[in-house]
């Protein structure tokens, strides 16, 4: 398969296309307009939908019907659009129906800026709208993981009936890497439960509302049954020199390749680094991160945020290791030098120079 | 081994497809390569600027700040950029539109006048590709063979009068010997 | 014994919820019956909306879907556009579709988006327990324009019809009662146009219905009829604001 240099943005619309998305709903915002001028460009031709909604508020709902009638739907956005399309997330994970959301976070909060952020960490990850629920989170670090996760995303929405949210920043939709797209066959369940029109079947509802509070409690704990699955059997992350390390740096996306060059800079002084990226943010890599826990001295959370995931952090290891944070936010982007200068403080601290 | 480039210049003067061209010559030689550009509210006349690095293991941070080899289409660029290249850094100026010398202590600079060499060869807009040609010669960034090759993949060959002018664009800025006066 | 009324094969055994003397009831058998005469039963899809027809998904004898408040013709362009070959409806109120949803309603009739909207107006919140709605009318009491709508800081109600005549894309919108038995005929004959529209790839097309709220109105069912006749009746003229097939005859 030949390798071509592609965009983040580009990538994440071919690799959706290649999934069997055919249908796209959206609304313009910077910096993830690639993706909706991508599938404007291709969807067209290969009989698929684009359609360029009113609103953020519209376009999650046009993907709450395509969903609900069966088919793979996308949709995509930054922050602010993210904020607005909570709602629709809320019901759609509701109605346990399939869909993936794409975020390419811009800095926050307010209209903030266009500039990589990942201050949306809480947003993703606790679910974002009101009442009990999560959304699968996947944070892709190169362009080829873009591919590869939108194309798991969709296959995990179909399997559990959840939405799936592709985690980009600005870094990662802007810039261009090798990948390949190749060939792909999806993984389509069936969807008895689709509105389809009840043609030889008794009639299909999808919904949200349920009156009786024993009923409502039923289905959430019948939900959470499943994200206790996808956290048993769904779990991505990647380490990079932790084997041996003293200090254990927690990045995903652009700051975590960025602290793989902080990591070979600090080896290079003889300091003992290494670099945990979690590629699931929900499910969180816990357990992993916990094994780190016992060898490791220090942790450090580096984030272009004021400081989010830290919590997960620190939940996944218990607090038994003193967690550190280097973080950036508004939309300036962590250096390989300001990161290594966090961990010569941290090894200073530790006794370790 | 690593190398770090910065191609900067104004908005329309093909920063981007430049940097997407040099990435192409490194793919095809099966390195890993990253391209990012800068992005923001300015679509033509602004600040434009692409950083590229080309190595041996996978890339880390894809955001060139200390750049082994700096290529410079307008003045504003080098003013912002040339004080951060690393030390023995290549730099190459457009002297055409940059009426200065380069002062970063330790850097090897080369005056390429490529808005004139594209002017009289009829290519006005392609400053740019002379640049690139001058740049993958004289920093050996690649041959010139993987430099024809990356023209087939980033400029689509049914369109022959832009691939030619492309190609010639590059041969001149490859072939250029004389120093510019300033 | 012969039976001379049937329930329509579109109404499920469920029994309506709604208030006695409230006419969504009247309503519900009027888009049932025309889908049954349309024989589209098995290929509807409905949306229900948020406000007293949310439980329209247990009434109506096809695929169906509750969604968001206001949002209902989003869902709807969702549903219709991934799978053409479906007849899909909303069925709103006026809180949902004239306020919440005005975006959603004004753009999918821009769009010219092929579905059928069923819009009860009765000009008041009905579920929530009796609040203004943007189609209630001035001086009207509700619990939250407790002295009267004053239109100095409530601003005016919006009449539906007229404003989405104005758009390209708006196929059928017509106003229309069901007060008395002659009305209903008609709503029923505006119903059964709104949806052969969507059969016929025609595009977007409303159906704005007057509907009675005896209990937030506090008024009998039968004076709740006269309330209706003698103050929406003259606000909210019944009648065919849009019709694009007329217009192409012409």
């Amino acid at each position: 398969m030949e390798k071509l240099m592609l965009k983040g943005n580009e990538a994440i619309a071919e690799a959706a296309i290649t999934a069997g998305c055919l249908h796209f709903f959206g609304y313009p915002i910077t910096p993830q307009t690639e993706v909706a001028a991508y599938m404007a460009r291709k969807l067209p031709k290969i009989g698929g939908v684009y359609l360029q909604a009113e609103s953020e508020v519209a376009a999650i709902n046009m993907v709450i019907g395509a969903a609900a009638a069966g088919v793979r739907v996308m949709t995509s956005s930054s922050s602010p659009g993210i904020s607005l399309k909570s709602e629709g997330l809320s019901y759609l994970s509701g109605c346990d129906l399939p869909a993936v959301i794409v975020n390419i976070q811009r800095g926050g909060p307010g209209l903030g800026g266009i500039q990589p952020s990942q201050s949306d960490y809480f947003q993703a990850t606790r679910g974002s709208g009101h009442g009990d629920y999560h959304l699968i989170v996947l944070a892709p670090g190169t362009v080829q993981e873009i591919v590869d996760l939108t194309r798991r995303a969709f296959d995990l929405a179909d399997k559990y009936r959840v939405g799936v949210m592709l985690l980009g920043d600005g870094v990662l939709g802007q810039m261009m890497e090798p990948a390949v797209i190749g060939e792909y066959t999806p993984a389509v369940p069936a969807k008895p439960w689709a509105l389809t029109g009840a043609s030889g079947r008794p009639k299909n509802i999808v919904n949200s509302l349920y009156l009786d509070p024993e009923e409502l409690e039923r289905t959430n704990f019948e939900r959470f049954r499943k994200y206790e699955q996808i956290r048993r059997d769904e779990v991505l992350f990647e380490e990079y020199q932790t084997e041996d390390a003293d200090l254990v740096l927690v990045g995903y996306g652009a700051p975590g390749r960025i602290c793989r060059n902080a990591v070979a800079a600090a080896r290079a002084e003889g300091l003992r680094a290494g670099l945990f990226r979690p590629v699931t943010l929900y499910p969180f890599p816990s357990e992993a991160l916990k094994k780190l826990a016992e060898r490791a001295k220090r942790f450090i959370s580096v984030e272009m945020s004021m400081g989010q995931m830290v919590d997960d952090v620190r939940l996944a290891i218990e607090c038994r290791r003193p967690v550190d944070t280097c973080l950036r936010t508004g939309g300036v982007i962590h250096t390989p030098a300001e990161i290594l200068e966090k961990i010569r403080a941290c090894a200073k601290e530790e006794g370790l120079i | 081994m690593t190398r770090n480039m910065l191609i900067a210049g104004f908005g329309g003067q093909g920063i981007l497809f430049a940097g997407k061209f040099i990435a192409y010559t490194a793919l095809l030689r099966g390195k890993e390569v990253s391209w990012l550009p800068s992005y923001g509210p300015e679509m033509r006349g602004g600040t434009a600027n692409c950083s590229v690095i080309i190595s041996d293991e996978p890339v880390g941070s894809p955001i060139v700040l200390c750049p082994d080899i700096l290529t410079a289409l307008n003045l504003p660029s080098l003013d912002k950029y040339e004080e951060a290249c690393a030390p023995g850094a290549e730099i190459f100026i457009n002297s055409t539109l940059i009426n200065r010398k380069g002062v970063r202590a330790g850097a090897r600079f080369h005056y390429i006048p490529a808005t004139k060499l594209a002017d009289d060869a009829g290519i006005p807009k392609l400053a740019n590709m002379v640049m690139v040609g001058a740049m993958i010669k004289r920093a050996e960034v690649c041959a010139w063979e993987d430099a024809s090759g990356a023209m087939k993949k980033t400029v689509p060959e049914r369109k022959k009068e832009l691939f030619d002018a492309n190609l010639r664009a590059l041969e001149i800025g490859y072939n250029f010997d004389g120093s510019a006066v300033l | 014994m012969k039976p001379i009324l049937n329930r329509p094969a579109g109404l499920t055994e469920a029994a309506f919820h709604y208030c006695p003397g409230c006419t969504h009831g009247i309503i519900h058998r009027i888009t049932a019956e025309v889908m049954e005469e349309l024989e589209i039963l098995d290929r509807a899809v409905g949306v229900a909306p948020v406000g007293c027809a949310v439980l329209a998904y247990n009434y109506f004898n096809c695929d169906m879907l509750q969604a968001a408040h206001g949002r209902a013709p989003a869902v709807a362009t969702g549903i219709k556009r991934a799978r053409g070959e479906a007849v899909v409806f909303t069925y709103q109120g006026d809180g949902d579709l004239a306020a919440i949803g005005t975006a959603e309603t004004v753009h999918a009739a821009a769009r010219g988006e092929n579905i059928t909207v069923i819009f009860v107006n009765n000009a008041i919140y009905g579920m929530t327990g009796g609040q203004m709605a943007p189609t209630s009318l001035p001086g009207q009491v509700t619990q939250t324009t407790p002295y009267g709508r004053d239109t100095a800081a409530a601003g005016y109600p919006i009449r539906v019809c007229e404003m989405l005549a104005t758009l390209e894309g708006t196929a059928y919108a017509a106003r229309v009662s069901v007060d008395t038995p002659k009305n209903a005929a008609a709503a029923k004959a505006a119903v059964k146009r709104a949806f052969q529209n969507q059969l016929d790839g025609a595009g977007f097309s409303i159906v704005e219905i007057l509907s009675t709220c005896p209990t937030n109105w506090g008024l009998s069912p039968v004076d709740a009829l006269a309330w209706l006749r003698d103050n929406l009746l003259p606000y909210y003229p019944l009648g065919v604001y849009r019709d694009c097939k007329k217009e192409a005859a012409v």
